[in-house]
């Protein structure tokens, strides 16, 4: 035993590994890289891709998507999902318009209502999941129907329309900033942003990281992963809230079946931002790109006239080829390093 | 932060000024106790882990703890690093009484602990895993990322290792994982410093660096608590030596006044339960291993189990029996080495290739590895045989039933019937059911893995019956057991391994407990020819001899 320690090479990851591990956490920039390739083929076969008016609308959607995703990442990387953030859209998207389509409250009081009720419909989620130990994926599949169904309390079959809204209300979710860059993304830009350095540069975001990464440790630790756990999903319910806001901008037409199916692109944007599914590792720059990048692809695809067919097919193969890539490279850096244990 | 061998090192947390006492063997007595335990009991179910034990780890001293397995030593670090409370007992720390109420709090009152296995996050970076708890902070509150590297960078430089702090956790190597462990504990001033086993997986160079820091933080003041199954690490480092044995504390003396002898007899003796063997006949061989060996868990293991033969499996924990036997049973793959199975070479590619061979495993965790507990006795007993149980589409409930009231009889298995659910049962019992799961594949060799850990003294009896008659019906059987007293009475021939290694082949008729724990922990070389541990001859040998 000590004798075969004794020939172990010096400490330190081999080459190999160390490029494997680079690329495993570079994801963000991959996706960059993928992403430019692939519009300049896009370009070159559809010139109006890359029209402002295309453009626009495309990083419009994807920014609500990434704000939202930037909770869910949270979420994820601490072993948990929330599967109710369409319902949290759906229902604060409504309860905004109508509380403006009414004159209720002025606007900004409204949207601080929505954002108010996105953080409350959270820490309900992070109430069952942190303190009743209900598991995740349950807890937030009973949240997300019973989200929706206030929804339709609330809506009760009614539906507000752009003329119900005070002129000019929806203005934002076609404005830009430099007459280029939409304002939408920005918001999100600045979310990230906020969220990235929260993550990386306080003790409570690298708590988040720890819980997700190996529990026992961190429980030995003293942290304590009810807390974290409580604070990712009311951070995600209350992104979900800023989340349902734009989206009520961005329609203008507001019913209570609003944001539905959305959850799925969500967490889709996740995990190609390489956020591991099984927590732990990952950014939230990572998430906000992979709905860029999810955005871009569904856009190509419409604009190269493929068949709705492949469109969704495309879409599902990109998200395995994500996950699988993750799988792939974790493997061989555990096997490599098994190598390098009993060489 | 400070580097853990600065020399300014200023006193210690708690406001009592900073001592440094001589660096010497005989201060015993003349410091203040920075630690006493009076008398400690825990008990886990059944188990009486620690039973009113009292220890007092002196300021300025590295305390070496020995004892065989289950002799409570890990039960004590635990406590004392809070993770488990004790049901009686006090701990004054620096004379005051503290209640350790977790992990946390442990640490927070100045107790580092380097637990044997590597409690790390594998998607942070190594620095990241050294000060999560107690990181740099920047203005504004946020982490100082360069100062954190640079800390640890320090630390690990101080213990000569070369590890980039920058990288991530997953890709390294067991032994890269417990420096880290090592430098987590010595990256904030600790009062008590606690080493559970931590040269496991280091080699001669890391652990003299280790030593070398470890006897620096002592000079520092701070109390140091060494658990070893290494006696002769505990020779070189500790000045006074402690040892446990089934809970109980036996003894405290100078590490200068001990010798190996002294350790070792201290160390067994544990109460012999009466059980019968059946001396049966021993046939032919029907397994035989050579040269078996896989990278750093054991290395060269050769050995043969007769027909109708019992052979006892020695060893510490992490000697590698548990690890011969996964290979043996198809779990892992050997690197080198065969496997003969009735005179021919076998390869085993999975458990069930090994089941088909007529080899079977009653692994150590019956929970985990050996019942569904949810399951009817009928059901677990079958679960290995259950494509014969299939003569169409469905499950042949009365076949199932019948075979496993043929096992349930034949093992006294205390049940209302075969249909009873496992978890009902009492831990004896469910171990039989594991026993009659693995006997209804008709195997030739039967391996057992600490086939009575836990469970009460009746049922101990009980399982050695069956063993015995298993072994008179022809079986070979390989048992690894950490009880010795049970090895002893049960084998025809033991194996003794230390560190991967086979280091004593004992006939039953020469076995003692000395000369098992001797080969056990490693001091085999003259002892396993015959001479019975007695006088103290070994203990000069072992601290002239070279470090292992």
């Amino acid at each position: 035993m000590s004798e075969l320690a004794a020939a172990r090479p010096a400490a330190g990851p081999g080459p190999t590994v160390r490029l494997l591990t680079v690329v495993a956490r570079q994801r963000e920039l991959s996706l960059v890289i993928v992403m430019v390739l692939l519009g300049t083929f896009v370009a070159t076969q559809a010139p109006q891709f890359l029209s402002i008016t295309n453009l626009t609308q495309v990083t419009v959607l994807a920014s609500i998507i990434a704000i939202a995703a930037v909770g869910e990442a949270m979420v994820v990387l601490t072993r948990n999902v929330d599967l109710s953030v369409e319902s949290v859209i759906g229902l604060v998207a409504f309860v905004v318009a109508d509380i403006v389509a009414h004159r209720i409250l002025s606007v900004p009081a409204a949207m601080a209502f929505g954002i108010g009720l996105g953080l409350v419909l959270g820490m309900v989620n992070g109430f069952l999941v942190a303190v009743l130990r209900v598991p995740s994926i349950v807890a937030t599949l009973g949240t997300l129907s019973i989200y929706r169904g206030l929804a339709f309390l609330v809506a009760g079959g009614k539906q507000v329309t752009l003329i119900d809204l005070p002129a000019g209300y929806t203005d934002p979710a076609g404005a830009t900033i430099l007459g280029v860059v939409p304002v939408f993304l920005v918001i999100a830009i600045v979310i990230v942003v906020i969220a990235a350095i929260a993550l990386r540069q306080t003790p409570l975001g690298r708590s988040v990281y720890a819980v997700g990464s190996n529990p026992e440790a961190a429980e030995i630790l003293g942290i304590d992963s009810r807390v974290v756990t409580f604070v990712v999903f009311s951070v995600c319910g209350m992104l979900g809230g800023i989340a349902g806001i734009l989206w009520g901008l961005e329609f203008g037409t507001i019913n209570a079946t609003a944001a539905s199916g959305v959850t799925l692109q969500v967490i889709a944007a996740v995990v190609v931002g390489g956020v591991n599914i099984f927590g732990g590792s990952g950014t939230v720059v990572g998430a906000g790109l992979g709905a860029m990048f999810l955005a871009f692809i569904s856009n190509a695809l419409v604009l190269l006239s493929l068949s709705q067919f492949w469109l969704q097919a495309i879409y599902g193969v990109v998200i395995l080829v994500a996950v699988g890539l993750d799988a792939a490279l974790l493997r061989r850096v555990q096997r490599s390093n098994a190598r390098r244990r009993s060489s | 932060m400070t580097g853990p061998a600065a020399p300014d090192a200023s006193g210690p947390i708690g406001g009592t000024p900073a001592i440094v006492p001589p660096a010497g063997r005989d201060h015993a007595g003349t410091t203040p106790g920075r630690a006493e335990l009076q008398g400690i009991s825990k008990r886990f179910g059944a188990t009486q882990a620690l039973d009113d034990v009292s220890l007092e780890l002196l300021t300025g001293e590295i305390h070496g703890l020995v004892g065989e397995n289950g002799a409570g030593k890990s039960t004590l670090v635990k406590i004392l690093a809070g993770v488990h409370q004790p049901d009686s007992g006090s701990i004054r720390l620096d004379g005051e009484v503290v209640e350790l109420h977790g992990p946390a709090h442990a640490r927070s009152l100045g107790i580092a602990v380097v637990h044997q296995e590597p409690q790390l996050f594998p998607d942070l970076t190594v620095a990241e895993n050294v000060f999560l708890a107690h990181a740099p902070r920047a203005r504004l509150g946020t982490i100082d990322w360069g100062g954190m590297r640079r800390a640890a960078r320090s630390i690990f430089e101080e213990l000569d290792v070369k590890v980039d702090p920058g990288t991530l956790v997953r890709g390294l190597s067991m032994a890269d994982q417990q420096l880290i462990e090592i430098a987590k504990a010595l990256s904030f001033e600790a009062r008590l410093l606690i080493l559970d086993e931590p040269t496991a997986s280091l080699s001669a160079h890391e652990v003299d660096r280790l030593f070398t820091i470890v006897r620096q933080t002592r000079d520092r003041g701070v109390a140091v608590l060494f658990v070893s199954h290494r006696l002769e690490e505990v020779f070189g480092l500790c000045d006074r030596t402690t040892v446990f044995r089934d809970g109980r504390h036996v003894v405290t003396a100078a590490t200068s006044e001990l010798t190996t002898g002294d350790l070792v007899r201290y160390m067994v003796g544990r109460a012999v339960s009466l059980f019968p063997k059946v001396e049966s006949p021993v046939g032919d061989v029907l397994l035989e291993v050579r040269g078996l060996t896989r990278q750093e868990t054991f290395n060269d293991v050769s050995f043969s189990v007769r027909a109708g033969e019992i052979v006892g499996m020695a060893g510490l924990v992490g000697a590698g029996r548990t690890e011969v036997a996964r290979v043996l049973f198809g779990v892992d793959r050997p690197e080198r080495g065969e496997i003969l199975l009735g005179g021919q070479p076998v390869r085993f590619e999975s458990p069930s290739a090994a089941m088909q061979a007529g080899i079977a495993y009653v692994p150590e965790d019956r929970h985990q590895d050996g019942l569904v507990l949810d399951f009817s006795i009928s059901s677990n007993v079958t679960l290995p045989i259950l494509h014969r149980m299939f003569p169409g589409l469905f499950v042949r409930a009365s076949a199932e039933r019948a075979i496993a009231g043929r096992y349930a009889d034949r093992l006294q298995i205390r049940t209302t019937g075969v249909d009873q659910t496992v978890s009902d049962l009492s831990g004896g019992n469910q171990q039989k059911v594991v026993l009659g799961k693995w006997l209804a594949t008709e195997p030739r060799i039967l391996i057992l893995d600490e086939p009575t850990r836990g469970i009460d003294i009746g049922a101990k009896v009980e399982v050695h019956r069956i063993i015995s008659e298993l072994a008179a019906s022809g079986l070979g059987i390989l048992l690894i057991s950490s009880d010795l007293p049970e090895v002893l009475a049960m084998s025809d021939r033991i194996l003794v391994l230390h560190e991967g290694a086979i280091t004593a082949e004992i006939d039953r008729a020469d076995a003692s407990e000395e000369r098992v724990m001797f080969a056990a922990t490693g001091q085999a070389d003259d002892r396993a020819v015959g001479v019975p541990a007695s006088d103290d001859g070994a203990a000069g040998a072992v601290e002239d001899g070279p470090r292992v």
